[in-house]
């Protein structure tokens, strides 16, 4: 278990006030001139060194990509960082109370890593729906104004830095890195194609680097501490603190900071009150958000929560939202309610996507009455081969991983419930 | 997609004027981004419009907005008809959107709105005779370990629902009191009902025993709350 000396966000569960005041007290804001008086190259090493992999659910090392960005600008377009805090991932609220309870990290990480890769300018991505978290952050932007913080000569570096703050309107989609740049420019948030790369044509046109909020938030601990320090917690490769998201059938659903690579069951024990009824109870675990696959009983037993143990059981860390079923779940409905999830929140840009997720829903709608033909199964099976990697961007593939999860553990729940439908009928 | 407005039995105005103050608002918005890509305002100028004009975007609105920005009207309607939390048509003086994604299902989000509906007598999709309560249903709100979750009017949430604090909430709302919103059994915010797990140091400082206060009416669901106290 993670010491609580070794935690960043020491007021995740929001017991003392988010102003800058309190947030000075624990820590944030403590002499970052002299971070920046460093240099843009070592803030970039220290994040490399740190081991650092994106927290919005892909795990990209975050050091690289920030070396991607161009040392200077040589024809005249500025750089951008710009941050998502478009949270929609079902299970995960991880960066909602970061927003609202320790808004400076995400102020002065955004401050950072922004001169880090020659950016004068930020924009913060929130999900509509977080209106108080975001009248919480434009707080912390403001205070952090007011004390020159940032804006022009930020923290008196000679650096001139700005911090805007943009709100979606309810769509999951816009939390993909290039529908959220066509968002943030005024239009349907509809994905690009990729190649051009954020980093040579994003916001704008210009260069960007999209990150995800708590990668941003984490950054001015590692910085002062040390990138060595951040990876000497957790294994090889997946390294440093997350926050974890506990939700559904456990006996205290929380949010807590933890050590990457800590096994799912003491994480679900140990700070979620364990599962309901016990841990024999346990039907099965979605360990990382909606489109992360499900994992039944025997693999929760022994699976440790880092990008490359969930990769090795054909799952996913995602964006770490654990969600917990008891045997009293009905797993196919659970899965078929993600299914509707991903069919409602395609932006309808790729046929693929568009035309196979209502098609998989609709199947999925039958396969929990049992109102199907066993071969059916196969099919959804086929059906998200065709979507996966037919699609601009990975929604399409996160569709098809649900279902894909489903029928790997639970093809003997399936059948039965068709055959059970068919006594039903025949009766 | 939030739906057509051309079907519903309702008048749009024929003019929409952005309020005094909201014109000032409107300078500040769009002095955050370069200058020429004032089109980045238009979401935060829909937002403005519906605030303005009881929770919906007329298309007269819509218009306003494309002269202001100088944008095509058709782009300012595509992007007010992609996103869900633009109303395009009146809804109620409450909107209550519930989530009833899985992880709010797991913890009982059909229950509640079955309670609601109950209460209310409409069903999801539906606003009361008096034009006081519309119900929709949403998709995952992110607040999945206060779940279930439900969001009023696209601001306040409300959080740690059951079949009894529901009741409480439309009650309240139906005298004109705004209830308090955040975790409806006394929870604090994020942490385990139970009490902290971590940062014990902090927990002491700040006084933190249990994360669940006493039920406030005692009700069967709310006793699930521990009465240990909560922030002193």
């Amino acid at each position: 278990m993670l010491d609580d000396k070794d935690r960043i966000f020491t007021n995740l569960y929001g017991w003392e006030s988010p102003g800058l005041k309190e947030a000075k007290a624990r820590g944030d804001w403590d002499n970052t001139k002299a971070l920046l008086a460093k240099g843009r190259e070592w803030i970039i090493d220290e994040v490399k060194k740190s081991d650092l992999r994106g927290r919005g659910g892909a795990g990209f090392p975050t050091g690289m990509k920030w070396s991607f960005m161009p040392k200077e600008s040589k024809d005249g377009r500025p750089s951008y960082l710009v941050i998502n805090a478009d949270e929609s991932e079902p299970g995960t609220c991880k960066d909602r109370d970061i927003i609202r309870h320790d808004p400076h990290k995400i102020v002065e990480g955004a401050l950072l890593a922004s001169f880090a890769m020659g950016a004068h300018a930020s924009y913060i991505y929130i999900r509509g729906e977080f209106y108080h978290e975001a009248l919480a952050l434009q707080k912390a932007i403001d205070e952090a104004y007011d004390a020159g913080l940032i804006g022009k000569n930020a923290c008196g570096s000679g650096w001139d830095f700005d911090l805007y703050l943009h709100r979606g309107a309810g769509a999951y989609i816009c939390g993909e890195e290039t529908a959220l740049l066509n968002s943030l420019e005024g239009k349907k948030g509809m994905p690009r194609n990729k190649p051009p790369f954020p980093a040579g044509a994003g916001l704008y046109a210009c260069p960007t680097t999209v990150n995800n909020i708590e990668t941003i938030a984490v950054v001015p601990a590692i910085l002062r501490r040390g990138g060595d320090w951040f990876a000497s917690i957790g294994n090889e490769k997946n390294r440093g603190t997350k926050v974890f998201c506990i939700s559904g059938h456990v006996n205290n659903p929380c949010n807590v900071e933890e050590a990457m690579s800590i096994p799912l069951k003491e994480l679900v024990e140990k700070h979620a009150g364990g599962v309901r009824g016990g841990w024999d109870n346990l039907l099965a675990i979605i360990p990382g958000g909606s489109s992360t696959r499900v994992l039944p009983k025997d693999i929760c037993e022994t699976v440790l929560m880092d990008f490359d143990s969930l990769r090795a059981v054909n799952s996913s860390l995602g964006t770490a939202a654990v969600i917990v079923m008891d045997k009293s779940t009905d797993i196919i409905y659970a899965i078929a309610r993600l299914a509707r999830f991903y069919w409602h929140e395609s932006c309808g840009q790729c046929t693929p996507c568009r035309e196979g997720t209502g098609w998989m829903y609709r199947i999925m709608q039958r396969m929990v009455r049992g109102e199907a033909n066993i071969e059916e199964i196969d099919m959804l099976l086929d059906i998200g081969h065709e979507i996966e990697g037919h699609t601009i961007c990975a929604h399409g593939d996160a569709s098809a991983w649900p279902i894909q999860g489903l029928i790997n553990h639970f093809r003997p729940e399936m059948e039965k419930r068709i055959l059970e439908y068919r006594k039903q009928v025949a009766a | 997609m939030s739906g057509s407005a051309h079907k519903a039995n309702f008048v749009q105005p024929k003019e929409f004027k952005f309020s005094k103050e909201n014109l000032k608002k409107i300078d500040e918005i769009v002095a955050k981004y370069p200058k020429g890509r004032q089109q980045s305002a238009v979401m935060p100028l829909l937002d403005l419009a519906q605030r303005q004009n009881d929770n919906w975007i007329p298309e007269a609105a819509m218009e306003e907005i494309a002269r202001i920005l100088d944008m095509p009207r058709i782009k300012v309607f595509e992007v007010a008809t992609f996103y869900t939390m633009y109303n395009l048509e009146p809804r109620g003086k409450h909107h209550l959107q519930f989530c009833t994604t899985t992880p709010c299902w797991l913890r009982g989000s059909s229950e509640v709105v079955g309670a609601c509906e109950k209460h209310l007598g409409i069903k999801l999709g539906e606003t009361t005779p008096d034009g006081m309560f519309t119900m929709t249903d949403v998709e995952c709100l992110g607040a999945c370990v206060n779940a279930p979750v439900l969001q009023r009017n696209g601001d306040e949430f409300y959080e740690d629902l059951n079949t009894e604090n529901i009741v409480e909430i439309l009650d309240n709302l139906k005298a004109g009191k705004m209830p308090e919103h955040g975790s409806q059994t006394g929870r604090i915010h994020a942490m385990g009902e139970a009490g902290p797990t971590t940062l014990l140091d902090m927990a002491k400082k700040n006084n933190i025993t249990a994360g669940g206060d006493a039920p406030k009416d005692g009700g069967k669901d709310g006793g699930k709350a521990k009465s240990k106290g909560k922030k002193k």
